[in-house]
């Protein structure tokens, strides 16, 4: 911990809020959230799909932005704050400081250009570098993600790779200007569960030899434990729970989380790729629950819980651990023992 | 690949020869079997007597079993000796008069209404809700709601009988006056076009909007792209792709008859309009020819689409037969 | 290449998609479970108020050439095909000749008889208008449905049963698809329409309406039994239809539970569109004398009669041209409004 102050934040995130306009309501996606990254720090944000952990990731990246969405808060990274940058500045920072890779790598590359060019394509998009140049790179960054025959490789185009090819391939282009930080939003969700673990490996060894922060969303908590430094829990638009990854796993303090870890604490049994069941539906984000968002689902919601409990840290021998929830540590530690997972 | 290839042209090749060889027989049937249909007894004219019929019948041949006579008319239309049964003008000779005006009619609607197609349907799609993309909309449906005849009527009556902007109706050679032939095909152009635009620049308009929730639009805004080249580049490349194969089976329907309708009502002599012509008569030599003519065109430009399309699209392979 | 490139253009099981909010949020709120996929359309079609519009123009059109004999015998006391070459009403006061001296008949009166004018036999514009549309609209409707109906019963056979059925079939769609649709319709048209048809007990008089009506099914059939054809083939890779023989059901009843309503929003799509342009091609058949025989009155024919005097009296021409038009534009518009409600990806391509 006494460290901790003295490496540099990389990313800081304050009162992120994104609401959209759609035709049945305003949608409020992400509802005050606040991240810190620090450099080489692996932070994983977990929460089930509609809890706005994808929103926040495209949000950092400008990729929110439109009519019809409405953006306060701020994002400092590396200097530059994204969410006030203008569309300009902001694309200068992305694909070059700052990279993104997403779920489908099937759908993520455009059908009709070869992989080598698309690679091309960003590196020139930041670098005044000849195509010559850009190619040769290319294929160093294909190389450098592990896939086989890179010289050749380069000219696939995407669907003659198979789908970890394709990931690989969308790392190495995401990499392909050094950028400090990789947002890597659910990245092994849609391959198989081998490929996810070499994948896995991958971005550790990334995050290891290059000095690459990453940003993982995902709802695989499996994933989160392989990689994660630090952990982010989100339900409904706001983050419910915060802290490193050992303080979260065996610590953890809020009902929502409790249900998200139940399933792994069985080790014996096979891990289920979806979430654990938790009884109930996450709330529409049109109407959201006055106060906790999770007051609905949580078998231990009282009175407070009409009023939204703050993210603060509740725990005197854990500073860093943030969570929203009124019950008392004691009560917590309590009810978790009989609510376990069981 | 190079077998591949080969493999899709050979097939290809076979079922086209079969297609135009069904379509031929199909025509000649409808003349043939169909009542109605026995052109004896039409040549011969109304008060004609039996035997004038059978002299007829015998010197045309008429008399002789359908697949002799089918086989004469093919051996006919391939060495080019056809002839009218009523005029006993070379058929050969009108097609070749008016194919040019039918080409010329044809080539420039399809620049004209792949144009207009393309910059309305991206101003629609870039505008989508708004006023105007509303307004373009109901122009293009309109666009699409109008029977050509009509359409070209109506504007050669306006614009050129009672304006005197443009001429009314008929062809000039290009060779005889560049700008009285561009002058005269104004009118045609526009009217064979409108449809095509507006149908067009809907397509367009909803690929654009498709294209643009692509994950890999999202994936080359990520990687800091100019939103100019990810428009170019990445959204408008793929959602052209669709209107570029309409473009050619519209192009050969049109080549291949389409355009009879136009021809006719602004008098172009294409050879449409010889086919428009010579049906009044029931007049099967030039029916055959031309029918043979457009689907000759239909069926050569659905394998130019299709090589396109796989030229377009890396994920489309060529595989032999048509398309069906 | 083939279903795969037909599929795309001309109209695949589609997904909404939301240009403004990542897809998750786009479908969550708007889209809950437990909307059947009909209900949805109906829920989105009422938002289209344009659509919605354009549907009542259409049924009220309809409605006013359904009740033509009301206008003939009430309003303009004479019927579509009486001639009143002859005849005289009183104009302003005033005496006028139904048609001049010249042959110029006159324009519209804008009340009761001759509201909208005559034409060169003296016959009075609305009521032919409105025995018209019937005719047009009758063939029109009967056209769609008979090419749905044909154009189903091939797909579904074609893509269900593949093999030599399939061969056959698909070969039969390519010689159709590659005939010039309008040489075609015209050629059948033309020779029909000098003495009509016998086919055994099936007698078809020179001007039935039956004739344009099966010419125009007949040409549209490739247009929906190859798209339909390609759904039938997707849907018989999906598990559900694995499921349904593995319970021992049989083809037929396969067919008519499993893909039949996996196909049926193509069909409906397909219908309003499918009409509109079976009205276009009547109306340009007519114009080529391979259409509705006169004296039948038709959009199509009275176009075709008024661009021949379009210079002397254009609104011979203009009249029917404009109700054709506007008829044609409601079903354009109220067709878009289901496709997009229905599936927007889907695409229909017709020439006329």
């Amino acid at each position: 911990m006494s460290e901790a102050g003295r490496v540099p934040t990389l990313l800081e995130v304050h009162d992120l809020e994104v609401s959209f306009n759609t035709e049945d309501g305003v949608v409020r996606a992400v509802d005050g959230v606040g991240l810190e990254l620090k450099s080489d720090e692996v932070l994983a944000v977990v929460g089930e799909s509609g809890s706005g952990k994808s929103v926040t990731a495209l949000t950092m990246m400008g990729l929110t932005r439109g009519p019809n969405a409405s953006i306060s808060g701020t994002a400092h990274f590396e200097g530059t704050e994204l969410i006030g940058a203008s569309d300009e500045e902001l694309r200068r920072v992305r694909g070059n400081r700052m990279s993104m890779i997403f779920q489908d790598p099937m759908s993520s590359l455009n059908p009709v250009y070869r992989v080598g060019a698309q690679i091309v394509e960003q590196i020139r998009a930041h670098r005044d570098v000849s195509a010559t140049e850009a190619r040769q790179r290319a294929v160093e960054l294909l190389d450098a993600v592990g896939i086989p025959d890179p010289g050749i490789r380069v000219d696939a185009y995407p669907h003659e790779l198979s789908g970890g090819m394709r990931q690989r391939a969308m790392i190495a282009m995401a990499l392909s200007l050094d950028p400090s930080l990789l947002i890597a939003d659910e990245p092994t969700t849609a391959l198989d569960v081998t490929i996810q673990a070499q994948l896995i490996e991958l971005l550790r060894k990334l995050n290891e030899e290059r000095d690459l922060s990453i940003v993982l969303i995902t709802h695989d908590i499996g994933v989160v434990a392989e990689i994660a430094d630090r952990v982010a829990v989100m339900y409904a638009g706001r983050i419910v729970e915060q802290g490193t990854l050992d303080e979260v796993f065996y610590d953890p303090q809020h009902p929502y989380t409790w249900g998200l870890l139940g399933s792994l604490t069985r080790i014996d049994r096979p891990r289920p790729d979806r979430l654990p069941q938790i009884p109930g539906m996450p709330p529409s984000l049109l109407e959201p629950p006055v106060g906790c968002h999770f007051r609905p689902r949580c078998p231990h919601a009282f009175d407070r819980c009409q009023s939204v409990p703050d993210l603060n840290t509740r725990l005197p021998e854990a500073p860093a651990h943030f969570d929203r929830c009124f019950l008392s540590p004691e009560q917590k530690r309590e009810r978790r023992e009989v609510g376990d997972g069981t | 690949m190079r077998s591949q290839l080969a493999r899709f042209a050979v097939r290809r090749v076979l079922s086209m020869v079969f297609v135009l060889f069904a379509v031929s027989v199909l025509v000649f049937l409808i003349f043939n079997v169909l009542p109605g249909g026995d052109p004896a007894v039409r040549m011969a004219g109304k008060a004609h007597t039996e035997t004038q019929v059978e002299a007829i019948r015998e010197e045309w041949g008429f008399d002789e079993p359908l697949y002799v006579q089918y086989g004469t008319m093919m051996k006919k239309l391939f060495t080019g000796d056809m002839i009218s049964y009523f005029t006993e003008v070379s058929v050969t000779e009108e097609i070749r008069k008016g194919a040019p005006r039918t080409f010329a009619l044809a080539i420039g609607a399809a620049i004209i209404w792949m144009a207009f197609a393309i910059a309305l349907g991206v101003y629609s799609a870039l505008r989508a809700g708004r006023i105007s993309d509303r307004v373009l909309t109901v122009l293009a449906l309109i666009g699409i709601s109008m029977p050509a005849f009509w359409l070209g009527a109506i504007l050669s009556y306006y614009l050129g009988y009672k304006a005197g902007i443009f001429p009314n109706g008929g062809y000039v050679e290009f060779l005889v006056s560049p700008t009285e032939w561009l002058w005269h095909l104004i009118l045609p152009w526009f009217t064979l076009s409108i449809l095509f635009i507006g149908f067009y620049s809907r397509v367009l308009r909803s690929d654009i909007l498709e294209t643009m929730g692509e994950d890999y639009v999202r994936t080359a805004r990520a990687k800091g792209l100019s939103e100019r080249r990810v428009m170019l580049k990445h959204v408008l490349r793929n959602s052209l792709i669709p209107i570029i194969t309409l473009w050619g089976l519209d192009f050969g329907a049109v080549l291949g008859g389409g355009a009879i309708l136009t021809e006719t009502v602004f008098n172009l002599q294409g050879v449409g309009q010889y086919f428009a012509d010579a049906i009044g008569q029931l007049d099967l030599p030039p029916i055959m020819a031309v029918t043979m003519f457009g689907a000759f065109f239909i069926v050569i430009f659905n394998t130019v689409v299709d090589i396109a399309y796989a030229a377009l699209d890396p994920r489309i392979r060529l595989e032999g037969g048509s398309k069906a | 290449m083939t279903a795969s490139r037909d599929e795309e253009i001309l109209g695949s099981p589609g997904t909404e998609f939301s240009l403004d909010a990542p897809a998750e949020l786009a479908h969550d709120p708007a889209e809950r479970p437990g909307l059947g996929p009909w209900r949805l359309t109906a829920r989105r079609l009422r938002r289209n108020k344009m659509a919605l519009a354009f549907g009542v123009v259409f049924i009220a059109l309809v409605a006013a050439c359904l009740a033509a004999p009301l206008w003939a015998d009430n309003v303009a006391h004479t019927s579509a095909e009486e001639n009143h070459l002859s005849d005289t009403i009183v104009l302003d006061g005033k005496t006028t000749n139904v048609v001049d001296l010249l042959g110029k008949p006159i324009g519209p009166t804008w009340g009761g008889e001759f509201f909208l004018g005559a034409d060169g036999n003296g016959r009075d514009i609305m009521v032919r208008l409105l025995y018209g549309g019937r005719n047009s609209l009758l063939v029109g409707i009967s056209a769609a449905l008979g090419t749905i109906l044909m154009g189903l019963v091939l797909g579904l056979l074609a893509g269900y049963s593949r093999g030599p059925v399939d061969s056959v079939i698909s070969r039969a769609m390519d010689v159709l698809w590659a005939f010039p649709v309008i040489l075609l319709g015209v050629a059948i048209g033309t020779v029909l329409a000098v003495q009509g048809l016998e086919l055994g007990p099936l007698t078809l008089e020179s001007d039935s309406l039956l004739i344009p009506i099966l010419i125009i099914s007949v040409i549209y059939i490739p247009y929906l039994a190859r798209p339909v054809r390609g759904q039938v083939l997707a849907i018989r890779e999906r598990e559900f239809i694995e499921a349904a023989r593995a319970q021992g059901m049989g083809s037929a009843r396969i067919v008519f539970t499993e893909v039949l309503p996996n196909v049926a929003s193509t069909l409906v799509v397909f219908l309003p569109l499918m009409i509109a342009n079976a009205i276009l091609l009547e109306a340009a058949l007519s114009f080529l004398g391979a259409g509705i025989q006169p004296p039948n009155p038709s959009w199509g024919t009275m176009i075709a009669e008024g661009v021949e005097r379009i210079i002397s009296a254009p609104h011979l021409a203009i009249v029917p041209g404009a109700m054709l038009v506007l008829t044609v534009l409601s079903l354009n518009v109220f067709g878009e409004g289901v496709r997009d409600a229905l599936d927007p990806r889907a695409r229909v391509r017709i020439e006329h």
